[in-house]
């Protein structure tokens, strides 16, 4: 599956690099679930590690903060791709170090 | 769905598209739909690259096997949404709704061969605690799994670490189960294009 690796890789860019409403600082700091703070770092946190506590008014208060819903629409998906890739590359690494001791 | 853009935010040739499934489902649109359907450009068209790769690319799992893997995980991520989706999929899949269904009760004692059983473990470690070790590989490597197996495994997690977390984000309407049957029968025959 080669081909699932490219397609990874060009999500990542298409995110992080592309265009977007949401600058691409704020993007990869989404992505990376590092240094945001106030209701955009809350809600970004949540959605990498408890998504299903997500509220409405986690979704408000960074409305309020100041984001559009499209930028508050790519900052979340950009938090949960950066999230989901963090556990991906973790597992293909440990895969890569068994696979090297067997 | 708590963000109105993705409810009524598609363009006009979109939502066109949707009154027509509307119309030959009998069904609501899906929000997985309305989601990878809202400026595809930026997620959905990436996205559904990577998940019809993962779910329907080559591999040595059946579809059955990938879709089972794919409720698994959104069971662990508490998602209801996904966990639905994907168990009717794979009961569909299976043509076995037992098996599902113990499956995602208790994984331990379920009628479930290796290295299918071990695999599902790695993924619900994975997904619980977001990492996993070269010890929990081996475990599965010895169950039978060979490396691209687990690899193919991981694609299909990575997949269903996004959109469980997006459909739970973004609040998704969980439908009656003639949706998810409909929306079943669509994915079997269509994939994730």
């Amino acid at each position: 599956m080669s081909q699932i690796n490219e397609a990874r890789k060009a999500l990542v860019r298409r995110i992080l690099e592309g265009a977007g409403e949401a600058s691409p600082t704020l993007r990869q700091a989404a992505f990376h679930n590092s240094g945001l703070a106030g209701p955009q770092g809350a809600l970004v946190d949540k959605v990498a590690k408890r998504a299903y506590r997500v509220t409405d008014d986690d979704i408000a208060s960074v409305r309020m903060s100041g984001l559009s819903e499209d930028q508050v629409f790519e900052i979340v998906v950009c938090a949960a791709v950066g999230q989901a890739t963090r556990q991906c590359d973790a597992a293909l690494t440990a895969l890569e170090a068994a696979a090297r001791k067997a | 769905m708590r963000l109105q853009i993705l409810d009524s935010g598609h363009r006009i040739g979109t939502k066109a598209l949707f009154a027509l499934i509307r119309t030959v489902s009998r069904q609501p649109v899906l929000d997985i739909v309305k989601l990878v359907k809202y400026r595809p450009d930026f997620y959905g068209g990436p996205m559904s690259a990577v998940t019809q790769e993962a779910m329907r690319g080559p591999s040595t799992w059946s579809v059955a096997d990938r879709e089972l893997m794919a409720a698994f995980v959104a069971k662990t991520n508490q998602c209801e949404f996904c966990t639905k989706t994907h168990a009717a999929v794979a009961r569909r899949a299976y043509g076995d709704e037992n098996k599902v269904s113990s499956l995602q009760s208790d994984l331990d004692t379920a009628t479930v061969e290796e290295p299918l059983r071990a695999t599902l473990l790695l993924l619900g470690k994975l997904t619980r605690e977001h990492t996993v070790n070269a010890d929990d590989m081996r475990t599965v490597l010895a169950a039978g799994a060979s490396r691209q197996q687990i690899e193919d495994a991981l694609a299909v997690c990575f997949s269903f670490n996004v959109i469980a977390r997006l459909a739970d984000a973004f609040g998704f309407f969980v439908p009656g189960p003639e949706a998810f049957e409909a929306g079943a029968k669509y994915l079997l025959e269509r994939g994730y294009r």
